[in-house]
């Protein structure tokens, strides 16, 4: 038996390495990719938080987890794709037209 | 059994994540985020969520993965030179302290907490998708029409914005 801890550390190592990703990468396209990491992590706590905690919850709210990140790529790939036509980058330090 | 799935299940899994995050072609990174997806699908099926297991094959790296691929191969990126920020020192040494006292932490914690309604046994009699339809579509039926709703406004939305724009002089005659 896998104690529920062990699922826990997984999705915390996951959930970091998206973390550090979305801070260090300088491609928007691997940003969101990092992003989709992260959700996943989340994804395995609530999964297993439901199966340990014995509620069908956290697998419901995990499904919504992954509708909203597809919505969430359909939205960042469409801005990807406007800001590559303008500038011919997707590198994210570049683009800083909505800076302050 | 379960032990040693669970072991090259989150194994490969975190390793497909430091994949995706540390590669240097984004194609690479994208095939390694797939690896990274069906390994996570395999850790659903350990946990009896098999509904779950065919939404993540289907819909992340059947659908979500496919999109990026396909952008990726659309905007014909080229492999950066500096791939990184220059500072990622500056992130990358205090999060991997900061992380190793987050998992020291889980595996002090007790996990305790009520349990719910549906243990292991009753989910099994009728199955996993059974359980998350009639969960969905008695208590969650308004978050569910909210998620309809909110990918209507998301597909609305992308296509509004990878729309090719037309030239003004055009717009004015």
């Amino acid at each position: 038996m896998v104690p529920l801890s062990a699922y826990v550390a997984v999705s915390a190592v996951l959930f970091i390495t998206g973390l550090l990703g979305v801070l260090i990468r300088r491609n928007f396209i691997i940003v969101l990719m990092a992003v989709e990491i992260m959700l996943n992590a989340a994804n395995i706590n609530l999964v297993a938080f439901s199966h340990y905690l014995e509620s069908m919850a956290g697998q419901l709210v995990a499904l919504f987890v992954i509708a909203i990140a597809a919505g969430e790529a359909a939205v960042g790939l469409a801005i990807i794709i406007v800001v590559f036509r303008g500038k011919i980058s997707t590198n994210v330090d570049e683009m800083n037209v909505l800076k302050w | 059994m379960i032990p040693v799935f669970f072991a090259y299940f989150a194994l490969m899994s975190m390793a497909a994540a430091v994949l995706t995050v540390a590669l240097r072609n984004p194609v690479h990174c994208g095939l390694a985020l797939l690896a990274l997806l069906l390994h996570v699908s395999g850790l659903f099926v350990l946990l009896n969520a098999e509904f779950l297991w065919a939404v993540q094959v289907v819909v992340y790296a059947g659908a979500i993965l496919v999109l990026y691929l396909f952008v990726l191969m659309l905007l014909n990126l080229k492999t950066d030179e500096r791939y990184f920020h220059n500072t990622y020192l500056y992130f990358l040494i205090p999060t991997v302290f900061g992380s190793l006292y987050v998992l020291a932490l889980l595996f002090k914690s007790p996990y305790a907490g009520a349990k719910g309604d549906a243990p292991a046994a009753i989910v099994l009699q009728e199955g996993d998708t059974y359980a998350v339809g009639m969960k969905m579509f008695s208590d969650y039926l308004l978050q569910f029409e909210i998620v309809g709703v909110f990918l209507l406004g998301a597909i609305i939305g992308a296509i509004v914005l990878a729309k090719t724009p037309k030239p003004i002089d055009a717009e004015r005659e």
